[in-house]
């Protein structure tokens, strides 16, 4: 309780520093806020891109049918595959038509091969699962070619990859900003009070006692900043909404406690950190 | 209760490793009041740091109350503490607490109930003379009023040993026979006072012992007669 009282006591005494802290603890969580939203959205993206990642068997003409439904349960036995399914060469040529819409006169008269279209489960969607299914499926003597845009989904996850390192090095890069500037801030406090403190110790406090108002006060900075990262994280997402006519995603609830309560912890990491070494040392 | 063994201390940003203590072995006894004197850098202060333990011997050993150097933890530090009182030539008191706040204090951050602090705190400004400055602040106090709060707050947790370095270096005639006299009730009634000081005036108006140092050695203690006759508990 008295240690409550002390770190909202220390707001008090230097609201100005106080605010400044607030503020740039925010700033470092509103970047990382950002970085964390286009990473959440490239993700969704992603997701929705590779639901329709499919690969296509073309069949040899005049296989008979049995063959080729036999063929469809064994592949859809894969542990891979989602569902497989037969497309007919009538059922091709009207996909085509409806695809292509005003062009459809192409196909008139032309026959489109029939084929096996084979959708795989989530989280087996990378290029190195897709061809080992193609490969497997390539198999069959009546399967003349295999299509499944190798490039485009080997360059899918190239991105997914640098951008996941990206957030990753970022993250952390403004996180140990944000610890940094927090300790900074916290080890004015205490140098504001080193007298009292020094006091404290010639009386017999224990360094937890003497401690711990800088680690409320802490944290409390890294929930406000926290909690002010995520109302301009917000307001970004909704001005872009609104300039760019993006479909952006916000965070979850759980993700947006989350965000706070890494807030709290910077803030503590970094009051820990400058208190601590103000205490060793003295 | 107190006992220096051999202690020699060097602190390690000392130029060219002189040592601000050199071999020091002494007792104080129970209720024993002790003056140390010496020129300035002799290791006065040295002493009394050792003593509440703010710094550690390079060899030797300090014990005090049962802590002794050699095995003393860092948390087990404000447990001694709370059984010193400590005072200095610049009182130490917070601007921005008035004369009982600053006394009240001492009793806050070692988790006194709260219920338990405000007789405590009067009692300790009456016994110091200052009842009636309670609500004053430092800035409002002359020096020697200001050291009966800084002497109020080292008394207020019934210490067995009152540390004072240089109580007095700060005040005028008047206020140092003032707190002085504190020095002597507060001995009569039983705790031990170590006192660091100048004034060899004062040392020479009472018959308490006296040790005297000198480039970190002891050069004379009036208890040395013929040999160390206080020993510790
Ligand atoms: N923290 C320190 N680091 C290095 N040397 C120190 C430190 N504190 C004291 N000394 C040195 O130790 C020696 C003894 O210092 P000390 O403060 O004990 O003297 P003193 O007798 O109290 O002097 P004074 O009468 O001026 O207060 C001095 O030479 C001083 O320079
Ligand atoms: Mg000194």
């Amino acid at each position: 309780m008295v240690s409550i009282q002390t770190a909202l006591a220390a707001f008090k005494r230097s609201p100005l520093l106080s605010a400044l802290s607030i503020t740039t603890i925010a700033f470092s969580l509103f970047a990382f806020g950002l970085f964390g939203l286009v990473a959440l959205n490239i993700r969704d993206a992603l997701q929705r891109v590779e639901e329709r990642v499919e690969i296509r068997a073309f069949v040899a003409d005049g296989t008979p049918i049995e063959q080729i439904t036999a063929a469809s349960d064994e592949i859809a036995k894969y542990p891979e595959v989602l569902k497989v399914e037969i497309v007919t060469q009538d059922q091709a040529l009207a996909r085509a038509r409806k695809e292509l819409g005003e062009f459809s006169d192409v196909f008139d008269g032309q026959f489109l091969p029939s084929s096996l279209d084979v959708k795989l489960k989530a989280g087996f969607r990378d290029p190195k699962t897709v061809r080992k299914v193609v490969d497997r499926v390539k198999g069959y003597d009546f399967v003349d070619d295999v299509r499944y845009g190798e490039e485009w989904i080997a360059q899918l996850y190239r991105l997914r990859n640098i951008a996941g390192a990206a957030g990753i090095a970022l993250g952390l890069a403004f996180a140990a900003v944000a610890i940094i500037i927090i300790g900074a801030t916290i080890r004015m406090a205490v140098l504001a009070r080193s007298r009292e403190i020094s006091i404290m110790r010639l009386v017999g406090a224990t360094d937890g006692f003497i401690r711990r108002p800088f680690l409320i006060e802490g944290s409390i900075k890294g929930v406000l900043g926290g909690l002010l990262a995520l109302v301009l994280t917000y307001l970004a997402m909704r001005v872009l909404d609104q300039y760019l006519h993006f479909q952006t995603a916000f965070f979850d609830r759980r993700l947006a406690t989350l965000g706070v309560v890494f807030g709290a912890l910077m803030g503590l990491l970094g009051s820990a950190v400058s208190v601590g070494r103000h205490l060793r040392r003295v | 209760m107190v006992r220096f063994q051999k202690v020699t201390k060097i602190y390690p940003r000392a130029a060219g490793g002189a040592a601000a203590l050199r071999d020091v072995t002494f007792g104080v006894a129970k209720g024993e009041f002790v003056f140390l004197t010496g020129p300035s850098g002799a290791g006065k202060s040295t002493i009394l740091k050792l003593l509440y333990m703010d710094e550690r011997p390079s060899s030797g050993e300090v014990r005090v109350s049962g802590f002794s150097s050699r095995d003393v933890k860092r948390r087990e530090i404000p447990e001694l503490r709370r059984k010193l009182g400590i005072i200095f030539q610049d009182f130490q008191l917070l601007e921005d607490r008035t004369a009982e706040g600053n006394v009240a204090f001492a009793l806050e951050v070692i988790g006194t109930p709260k219920s338990a602090i405000p007789n405590k705190v009067s009692r300790a400004l009456t016994q110091v003379g200052l009842a009636s400055k309670a609500r004053a602040y430092p800035g409002e106090l002359s020096g020697g009023e200001q050291q009966r709060v800084a002497f109020a707050r080292a008394l207020v947790n019934d210490p067995f040993v009152l540390i004072a370095d240089e109580p007095t270096g700060n005040l005028d005639e008047r206020a140092t026979r003032g707190i002085f006299q504190l020095l002597r009730e507060v001995n009569a009634a039983g705790t031990a006072v170590l006192m660091a000081t100048h004034n060899l005036e004062l040392v020479r108006s009472s018959d308490y012992r006296c040790i005297e140092l000198n480039h970190g050695e002891i050069v004379f203690d009036s208890a040395e007669v013929p040999a160390i006759s206080v020993e510790m508990d």
